[in-house]
């Protein structure tokens, strides 16, 4: 029983590293490493998009769309959403990962892309970028309307396959640890149901 | 003969007092060892939530309701201007913390924005050393000249009215309100234009970031947790901030205490 289970796993273990041999080759390396350069990039466009937002004049409702859109496509929503249900992650069940993770896109959209109000004739800079433990931290300067310019840092990592951003500091406020410390209080309100966790957040934000 | 001494007794008692304050600092609380790395260091928790519940309190009874009539009531140029006058208020008490710490461009540069802002900007109404590309105002206080001598932050401690703190911060903000410059350079009734003005401005904060201090006392499920959470991220970056050697030491490193990578260990508390 046990040998054509195995020949069969090895049959298909050495077709992906076969694969995987050819895709590596195929591709230029450089391109893969994160670099300053590569993660100014990133949030350069990350940063275009946002202020596209800002200037278009929407209604609240279509630039919270907008900016879930962006969140979906730059950011590590995956780690984002594991780093902050925390330990609870691991008793999660695969569903119920995917479940949170979709409401907290949502959420995340919703309460944040609630502040674009403010943002109204205002913009970002991006001003540098330097490398900090694993990963690039991008630092740009917000410009609002009568007011103190103030600074906005991205975080961007490779580790998840691609160059994402997996937190966002506002005045040294992290957005991951801020909304971890969020989730928690809510996971807590409803006594550690998961599933309650995730009903609640689909109409918080 | 005492009347023509510039230091009058209770003005030298309120130093003092001051000192005796610094003096006690050493009773700066410290978590143990088996403090969880990351967590807030809050052993006066339940004292806290009491005192957090009566500022929630004070704030829907009193001061978003008196901040919203204030900001529909009063022109958003006059509350720019009453908040950049106060601001250029506390420069002086920056310039003396400035140079406790040993900085010294910090206290000249300060003293430079403090001139301009006060002559040219008609008493700090306006702010021409922004837009002569003036280096950024120092914003310090005698909480960061503690740290900056090497006092740790102690627990985090939530103040009446004042809100979110730390022992080390509030301690400081004692000491700065006693030696605050102006308290000795105006007499009565003048010494009351710098408390009225700085009200004034926090009226005006209030209502300007009304909507996201809403969201954080009323929609946040736990209003206390998230306050103690922005207080301590957004404080010790700004000490950080100003202090390279910060990002040196892991434990004074913004990053280092709370702030692991995600992707070494997402699970990690």
């Amino acid at each position: 029983m046990t040998t054509p289970m195995t020949s069969d796993f090895t049959r298909r273990r050495l077709l992906g590293a076969g694969l995987a041999a050819t895709t590596a080759l195929a591709l230029p390396l450089p391109a893969l490493a994160l670099n300053d350069a590569s993660a100014k990039a990133l949030i350069d466009k990350v940063v275009a998009e946002i202020n596209r937002v800002i200037a278009s004049g929407k209604s609240l409702g279509a630039m919270i769309q907008d900016f879930e859109r962006i969140f979906a496509r730059y950011a590590d929503v995956n780690i984002i959403a594991r780093s902050t249900l925390g330990a609870d992650s691991r008793r999660a069940s695969p569903a119920q990962m995917r479940a949170f993770t979709d409401t907290f896109r949502g959420y995340i959209a919703r309460k944040y892309g609630k502040q674009f109000r403010q943002f109204v004739g205002g913009r970002i800079e991006v001003q540098g970028v330097r490398k900090v433990k694993s990963w690039h931290e991008v630092i740009s300067t917000v410009y609002l309307r009568g007011e103190a310019p103030f600074e906005v840092r991205f975080l961007v990592s490779d580790r998840s396959g691609r160059d994402l951003f997996f937190d966002m500091l506002i005045e040294g406020v992290s957005l991951r640890l801020s909304e971890r410390t969020e989730i928690g209080s809510m996971l807590d309100a409803r006594r550690g149901n998961i599933d309650a966790l995730i009903q609640d957040l689909q109409r918080a934000g | 003969m005492t009347y023509h001494l510039t230091l009058s007794p209770s003005r030298l008692l309120r130093a003092a007092l001051a000192c005796l304050l610094a003096a006690g600092l050493a009773a700066c609380s410290a978590p143990g060892a088996d403090h969880q790395t990351g967590a807030p260091w809050d052993p006066h928790e339940e004292r806290n939530r009491k005192i957090h519940k009566f500022n929630k309190g004070l704030d829907r009874s009193v001061l978003r309701p008196v901040s919203r009539g204030y900001s529909a009531f009063m022109p958003d140029d006059i509350e720019a201007a009453v908040s950049r006058f106060s601001f250029n208020l506390s420069i002086p008490q920056s310039v003396v913390n400035n140079i406790l710490q040993g900085n010294m461009r910090g206290a000249t540069e300060d003293t430079y924005r403090f001139v301009v802002n006060t002559t040219i900007g008609l008493g700090g109404f306006f702010d021409p050393a922004t837009e002569l590309n003036m280096p950024e105002a120092t914003d310090t206080d005698f909480g960061e000249t503690l740290h900056v001598w090497g006092v740790p932050e102690g627990a985090y401690v939530e103040t009446p009215v004042f809100g979110p703190s730390t022992e080390r911060d509030y301690a400081g903000r004692w000491v700065d309100l006693l030696t605050n410059p102006l308290r000795y350079a105006l007499e009565s009734p003048e010494s009351y234009i710098p408390p009225a003005a700085r009200l004034s401005s926090t009226l005006s904060q209030r209502g300007r970031y009304g909507d996201s201090i809403d969201a954080l006392l009323y929609d946040s499920a736990d209003s206390y947790a998230q306050a103690r959470s922005l207080y301590l991220q957004n404080r010790r970056f700004k000490l950080g901030g100003t202090e390279g050697e910060a990002y040196v030491d892991p434990y004074e490193d913004p990053y280092g205490a709370t702030y692991e990578d995600p992707y070494d260990d997402p699970y990690d508390e």
